[in-house]
Parts: structure tokens; C-alpha cells; sequence
């Protein structure tokens, strides 16, 4: 049974169709990669997988439940998935810690002790240990991010949804947040991530779909779709990342 | 500048009868410890007064601020609190309470004029204060709340850990320049009998035919609400820092 799925989901904002019938699975220790220009609809996708925005139609199923059923609590399957933001959306008026082990504590009711006793663990994995106590403005956006993908994780979700996690980070920052994605992967996390780091999918995604105006345009193993791709807006998508020096 | 101004005060034609009415000392000591006790009531009922605000004021705004569709006979109800209580001059609230109430002669309503006046002006302030936590919280960016939402938190838990910390963080200045408004409003009080200071103050003058004990009363305000505007002010100095 998949981990995630996605049955024909479609969303829109108004008279903006943003989602126009997306099917979609992550097997368990998958990682499926989306891709597409920016508002081709790929945080929508993760938005409403993750019931942050409701969808229309379709259904997202989570371990074999339908998850968009209107019986269903959202805060229950938030609580089984884990999000990471474009823009880290850190806790500012917490600490590094704070960041961790609210969910923990409050979603979760574990002791504060045990709460945060797991969370430095998980910051000390991922190299940041001596970060504690800080606030997250006094790290750097590589750092930052790393928190939040800690935070995401120590609630010990089925799946992780990550939204362009490397767009808001300068350049030579971009390394160190792929690094842990890459290890995450290698350790079996099961992962859904939209980016437009092109080598990145190829390196770590078991499948890689292209998105384009809301629809799956293309789909297939990561060499095929981004080496050899059939469709024209994916070989012009491709050839604008490649313009661009993205690839 | 200051000094031509004082300068032209002082050499008046008239100057040595107000210094007589406004400034004289022997006036000033004598009316300064009924004054002062006065005041002490003033005290008591400002902060008594401005906890219940803040109380008032934030459910209030939590009930603005709601999105759940259950909840929108709240929502309305805090509107038109707002609209109204926002829209009255806080001296006619008082009047209103304190004599309209009294007035119902209803059994267990309170009547004393201090505790009418207390709720007079907690219900004025209260709408003041809660557009300050409104605009608090609609300041914080929805991505706080979606990524609370996110890791697990319940819509109330989201704003009770995430969106409400920060916003109250950011309105502290406007609420306490609100809270030196009302440490001044609650003179208003005295229209309704009890000896606080400024009643008091108008007592004496109006017995001696002296306005020096206003100046008392005057000077005991400043000595409250001066070092609150420093503490305002230091705050906001920090918060820049």
C-alpha cells in the first residue's frame, strides 16, 4: 500500500483553476519529486495534501484513509505528516529548541523534559547542536532551514512534504539543506518535494512529475523526464532552467 | 522660545492674581494630603480598571479574529460592542452607567458610583483595546499560523502558542499608550460623586476660591502618567534594538 495518494485533486482560488485533476503516489521510502514553473501549482499541491488549503475534488489518501473526507480531523492527519515552507515559517518568538519541541509537547503531550531531550538529539544530528537556546533570526537561512526540517520531524511523520526548501536561500546555502534531504532519504524517510533544484531530483527522487498548469504534464524515472523528455513544455521548461544556469 | 513665552506669563498684567489662584503654596499644602488620598482611589481604580480591560479586551478580539463559521454570532456581537462602545465619548458611557443603572433599580446590580464608574470605563476601553490586540494579530502572517497548523497544533492551540505571543509582543507600546489614557480618564469618574482626586481638588477650590489644589491633582497625575510615557518609550527603544 502506497504511503501517499493522490486521486484526481483539483483546486481552485476563485475563478483561478489552480489544480485541474492530479493523480499522484509515494510508495512507502519513495520519494517523488514535482516539478514545474513558479504557479504551475506545486505548493498548492503540498497545501492541500497537507489539509493547510481545501480541495474541491479528488481525494488524498494517507496510508489507504481518505484523508479529505469531510469526517475526517485535519489536525489528526497533520499530525502524521510533516511540512517544510519555502520560507522556513520558524517560530520567531521561540528559541531553536521552543521550535522543536512544541509540537511534541502540545500535539503530542510528551514531557517537556523528554520533549526537549529529543529534540537536541535531532538538532545535534543534523549538525546543530549549540544552537539551542538561540533565537532562529541569529542563525544563518541554511541553518534556519535545517531547524525546520528538525521541527518537521519530531513528530516522527509517516511522510515528509517539502515546498522548495532551497528557493529562499542564497547560494552557497543551498548545499547544506540538499545534504539532509539526501541523508533523510537514505534513512527510508518517505518524501513528497517540490524544488527547482534539477540535479537535486535526479539524484534523490524515485519519480519525477512535471507540472504545468495544473495538470501532471509528464511523468517518469528522473533520467528519462529530465533527460530525454517527450513533451514539448517539458523540454521548454528544462531549456529555461538550462538559459537560466539551473541545471 | 520657552523662556520669551514663560517671560510674557510672568510679567502679564494678570500674572500676580493667577500665581495667587492657580499656584499658591500655602493652598497647595493645605489641600495636598485630601488630594493625595483622593488620588490613592484613582490608583486602585486604574489598575483594578485596566486588568478587567485587558481581559475584556482580548476575548473580545479573539471573538473578532475567528474564523470558525459556528462562531459568527460572536463575531457580530464584538462588531457592534466596538462600533458602539468606540463611537460614544467615554464621559457619556460613564453617565449612562452610572445613572441609568442605578436608575433600573434592579436587585443585585451594583450601585455604588465608584464600581459603576469602574465598568463604565472598562467597557469603553475595552473596545479600544481590543482593535489594539485585532490589529496584533492581523498583523502576524498567516504563514505562522499555517505552519503552528502544520506540525500538529489545533486551530486554538495555534493561536494560543504561536499567533497570540507575537502579537501581544508587537502591541505593548499602543496598548500602554492606551493605558496612560486611562490612567487620566478615570477623573471622569467624578461626576458621579466619589471623592477621587480631581473631585476633591474641585471641592477646596470651590470652597477657598482657590484653583491651586487642581494644580495638585494635576501634579499627581503627572507623577503617574510622566514615568509611564518614559517606560513606553524605553520599551519601544528596546524593541528597536
Amino acid at each position: 500500500m502506497s504511503v501517499l495518494e493522490v486521486r484526481g485533486v483539483t483546486k481552485a482560488y476563485g475563478d483561478l483553476s489552480v489544480l485541474r485533476g492530479i493523480d499522484l503516489t509515494v510508495e512507502e521510502h519513495g520519494a517523488v519529486a514535482v516539478i514545474g514553473a513558479s504557479g504551475s501549482g506545486k505548493s498548492t499541491l503540498l497545501r492541500c495534501i497537507d489539509l493547510l488549503d481545501e480541495i474541491d475534488d479528488g481525494d488524498v489518501l494517507l496510508d489507504g484513509e481518505v484523508v479529505t473526507d469531510p469526517a475526517v480531523d485535519p489536525v489528526a492527519v497533520r499530525r502524521r505528516l510533516g511540512m517544510v515552507f519555502q520560507a522556513f515559517n520558524l517560530f520567531p518568538h521561540l528559541s531553536v529548541l521552543d521550535n522543536v519541541a512544541l509540537a511534541p509537547m502540545r500535539a503530542q503531550g510528551t514531557p517537556r523534559a523528554e520533549a526537549e531531550q529529543r529534540a537536541r538529539e535531532l538538532l545535534a544530528r543534523f549538525g546543530l547542536e549549540g544552537r539551542e537556546d538561540q533565537p532562529p533570526e541569529r542563525l544563518s537561512g541554511g541553518q534556519q532551514q535545517r531547524v525546520a526540517i528538525v521541527r518537521a520531524l519530531a513528530t516522527q511523520p509517516r511522510a515528509l512534504l517539502l515546498d522548495e526548501v532551497t528557493s529562499a536561500l542564497d547560494p552557497e546555502l543551498v548545499g547544506e539543506v540538499l545534504e539532509v534531504v539526501r541523508e533523510l532519504k537514505a534513512g527510508g524517510m518517505t518524501m513528497l518535494i517540490a524544488t527547482h533544484e534539477m540535479a537535486f531530483a535526479r539524484e534523490v527522487a524515485d519519480e519525477v512529475c512535471f507540472l504545468h498548469d495544473g495538470v501532471i504534464l509528464e511523468r517518469g524515472a528522473p533520467d528519462a523526464v529530465l533527460g530525454s523528455p517527450r513533451e514539448p513544455e517539458t523540454r521548454r521548461f528544462l531549456r529555461r532552467l538550462l538559459d537560466a544556469g539551473r541545471l | 522660545m520657552l523662556g520669551a513665552l514663560v517671560a510674557a506669563i510672568v510679567t502679564s498684567k494678570g500674572w500676580p492674581a493667577v500665581r495667587e489662584t492657580f499656584f499658591s503654596w500655602e493652598a497647595f499644602k493645605a489641600s495636598f494630603p485630601d488630594v493625595l488620598r483622593g488620588f490613592w482611589l484613582d490608583v486602585r481604580l486604574f489598575v483594578i480598571v485596566e486588568i478587567v480591560v485587558l481581559a475584556l479586551g482580548l476575548l473580545v478580539a479573539l471573538c473578532r479574529t475567528s474564523a470558525a463559521p459556528a462562531l459568527a454570532p460572536l463575531r457580530l456581537i464584538g462588531a457592534v460592542y466596538v462600533d458602539v462602545l468606540r463611537g460614544v465619548p467615554t464621559i457619556l458611557v460613564v453617565y449612562l452607567v452610572g445613572f441609568g443603572v442605578p436608575a433600573l433599580e434592579l436587585s443585585g446590580v451594583p450601585s455604588d458610583p465608584v464600581v459603576l464608574g469602574g465598568i463604565a470605563l472598562a467597557l469603553s476601553y475595552g473596545a479600544y483595546v481590543a482593535e489594539v490586540y485585532r490589529a496584533g494579530i492581523d498583523s502576524i502572517h498567516p504563514s505562522q499560523r499555517a505552519a503552528a497548523l502544520a506540525v500538529g497544533l489545533t486551530q486554538r492551540q495555534a493561536m494560543r502558542h504561536v499567533v497570540l505571543p507575537q502579537a501581544v509582543r508587537r502591541v505593548v507600546p499602543p496598548l500602554l499608550n492606551d493605558f496612560i489614557s486611562l490612567q487620566k480618564d478615570v477623573a471622569l469618574v467624578s461626576i458621579l460623586g466619589p471623592l477621587e482626586a480631581f473631585r476633591v481638588a474641585q471641592i477646596e477650590a470651590s470652597t477657598n476660591f482657590n484653583y491651586t489644589p487642581l494644580v495638585a491633582a494635576a501634579v499627581l497625575y503627572l507623577c503617574v502618567t510622566v514615568p509611564l510615557a518614559r517606560w513606553v518609550d524605553a520599551m519601544q527603544r528596546r524593541r528597536r534594538a
